[in-house]
């Protein structure tokens, strides 16, 4: 078996490459549903129809879709320059956490401000906390891989700490629970009915701006060069661990906000189970989306129906709500084998 | 600190330290070898979650123990062999191909858990591993109660080490293995099939990781939990490059973090509730990241570690 790179990729073939992985995904997912003795057809009919079948479902996955935009961003921003930020998921439990502590009432400023000066915080605190490892990385060249996956073992423990001791509301009859966000800092509501917010409006933009930034500025300039060839970069001038660290600032920032909107516009309160590994959905998000910014909306669109649609469509047939995890991981793999097809061509010899 | 002492002087802190240790043991020495072979294998997390979810199936549906341990194992490899066919032959990113991987497998485990006991809301248990006291050896005061009164499964961790060791560095696979992983070139140009040395070396090492997770829930604990790795496997990653690839210092980090597992338990108890428990859960973490800060400096990485190898293709 040999692998030969192509002479070039064509538009049409690198376009294919996230709809085949999509395909692929199912078509491999379906051993499992058959093993659960239901037809597959029906299985993602009931799928599809749970995730965009009513308006209340459609409403869901939309609201669903916030952080996953956010933590998909964050990652893509992050891979881009070959920075391998698995650590969103920790990321946006200290963006939740800054805007609990700004939130809960230590300040309180007209609505206007204080929902922009939340999402700043949270995306500071997010930043912050990944500079721990890119520093470590670029001072020291500790793996990032490695030292971001176990941050979010930390943070998940503090954030176990605070709400259950110093920060628990007293207010919440026992439960491990902080005080709620003031009014002034709530995302505001985007229908009069449902839990969609505007921290949809602000994954949106914030896909925009970082789509702009990669492809307009110097930095975004600099954060490609970088993910394409690091000593080819510093020999063409640019400072590479510069980079990397803005890289990080943004990315964490992005996985920030996440938390903030989570718990500014969906929970209204933060409790330890805010984000079902968000963080690391994001992952596949970034890579379905191929690290591209604006394709991140869509790609989390897709994941973020297929958790909610998992979710109705197990309780209407007997699959274990698993499926949606495992339809998440093996879509990881298959983008990116499918990805892989675009650039090479793999020949048999005989 | 005289209460830390006094935890140091009982047989059940060092007792509960070798057991401790056991799961580590499996997991870095799995890694190690994937590494040592050119191969970073960010699967570990889901594959011990694998291991521990086939090997426990496998005697709660009635098999033996050792059955078990064997059927974990081999769940591994084949998971190993997904991740060469990525990385090894296919040449993908190591970084993603591992998280794909731990995202599958654990996420499959759960959900094969949930298809075979749909119903069971606590989890069933299994008789697991019995301690084996050693004849003779486990009559030594305190030495021999911790460390020869074990479960099997422990003394074929402390085994593995020194097996692994003489496999590396004193047999001709094992000079392949490393080779693989420094000079891919000239393993090739010695007729070794490069491609074939890690694809062995990766299933190899997965599947010990896979035995490491068999073991939380086979000699450990007797159930199995949602979330029960709960970072081992990448506390193990960071133990190899503590170790700098050398299966006896991988030992002496994995029995420290042991240590320290088994001390912060037993802190917790005495110290009451003046420093709150979450403290205690993160030092394993915060220890881990400090250990690949130590060790930044010296750490000698694989020379091919992430780089993939093209046949025929100059370099």
């Amino acid at each position: 078996m040999q692998i030969e790179l192509r002479d070039h990729t064509s538009l049409l073939r690198a376009g294919m490459a996230p709809i085949a992985a999509v395909f692929a995904t199912l078509v491999i997912c379906s051993a499992l549903i058959l093993w659960a003795d239901v037809p597959v057809l029906e299985a993602y009919a009931l799928l599809f129809k749970g995730a965009f079948g009513s308006s209340f479902a459609l409403k869901e996955t939309f609201t669903r879709s916030i952080p996953l935009m956010l933590t998909g961003l964050a990652v893509a921003v992050a891979f881009r320059s070959k920075f391998y930020n698995i650590g969103a998921e920790g990321q946006l439990y200290a963006g939740a956490l800054a805007s609990v502590y700004f939130g809960t009432g230590l300040i309180d400023l007209p609505v206007f401000i204080m929902v922009p000066f939340l999402l700043l915080v949270g995306a500071l605190a997010g930043g912050a906390l990944l500079l721990v490892p890119v520093l470590l990385k670029t001072k020291l060249k500790v793996d990032e891989v490695v030292t971001t996956l176990l941050l979010n073992f930390v943070m998940l423990l503090m954030v176990s700490y605070l709400i259950e001791g110093p920060w628990r509301d007293p207010m919440a009859m026992g439960w491990p629970q902080t005080a709620s966000i003031v009014d002034n800092g709530v995302l505001p509501a985007l229908l009069t009915k449902g839990r969609l917010h505007a921290g949809l409006i602000v994954a949106l933009l914030a896909a925009v701006l970082v789509w702009a930034v990669m492809r307009f500025t110097v930095l975004g300039y600099e954060i490609k060069a970088v993910g394409f060839n690091a000593k080819a970069a510093e020999f063409s001038g640019i400072n590479v661990n510069k980079t990397v660290v803005y890289t990080a600032l943004i990315s964490g920032g992005l996985a920030g906000i996440a938390g903030v909107s989570e718990v500014a516009g969906l929970k209204g309160y933060l409790t330890l189970d805010l984000s079902p590994g968000f963080g690391y959905t994001g992952v596949a998000v970034a890579m379905l989306a191929r690290l591209h910014p604006l394709s991140v909306v869509p790609a989390a669109l897709f994941l973020s129906s297929i958790y909610v649609g998992a979710d109705s469509m197990s309780r209407a047939v007997n699959i274990p709500t698993y499926i949606a995890d495992v339809l998440v991981g093996v879509s990881v793999l298959a983008i990116l084998v499918c990805v892989m097809l675009t650039q090479y061509k793999i020949r048999f010899r005989q | 600190m005289s209460e830390l002492i006094d935890i140091l002087l009982t047989t059940g802190f060092w007792a509960a330290t070798i057991r401790i240790v056991s799961p580590l043991i499996f997991g870095t020495l799995g890694e190690l070898i994937c590494e040592r072979a050119g191969v970073l294998n960010l699967g570990i997390e889901g594959i011990m979650t694998v291991g521990a979810m086939s090997g426990w199936m496998w005697v709660y549906q009635g098999g033996d123990l050792w059955g078990g341990v064997l059927f974990a194992a081999s769940m591994g490899a084949l998971f190993g062999l997904l991740h060469a066919t990525f990385t090894v032959h296919l040449c993908l990113s190591q970084h993603v191909t591992g998280i794909g991987i731990t995202l599958f497998a654990s996420s499959l485990s759960y959900f094969v858990y949930r298809m075979l006991l749909p119903s069971a809301t606590t989890p069933p248990k299994i008789e697991p591993f019995q301690n084996y006291p050693i004849p003779l050896l486990s009559d030594i005061p305190m030495v021999g109660e911790a460390l020869f009164n074990q479960s099997p499964l422990t003394y074929l961790a402390l085994l593995c080490v020194p097996i692994v060791w003489y496999m590396l560095h004193r047999t001709p696979i094992g000079l392949a293995v490393r080779m693989a992983g420094e000079n891919p070139v000239a393993v090739e140009a010695q007729g070794i099939n490069v491609l074939a040395v890690r694809t062995g070396a990766v299933m190899v090492g997965s599947a010990l990781m896979a035995v490491g997770g068999a073991f939380i829930t086979m000699s450990w604990f007797d159930a199995f939990y949602f979330g029960m790795v709960n970072g081992r496997g990448w506390i193990c990653v960071a133990l190899v490059i503590f170790a700098s690839w050398k299966p006896g210092k991988a030992l002496l980090g994995a029995l420290l973090f042991a240590g320290l597992e088994a001390m912060q338990v037993r802190a917790q108890l005495s110290s009451g509730t003046v420093i709150p428990y979450q403290f205690f859960l993160m030092l394993p973490y915060v220890m881990s990241i400090l250990a690949m800060i130590v060790m930044a400096r010296k750490a000698k990485y694989p020379q091919a570690l992430l780089v993939p190898f093209r046949r025929g293709e100059r370099v």
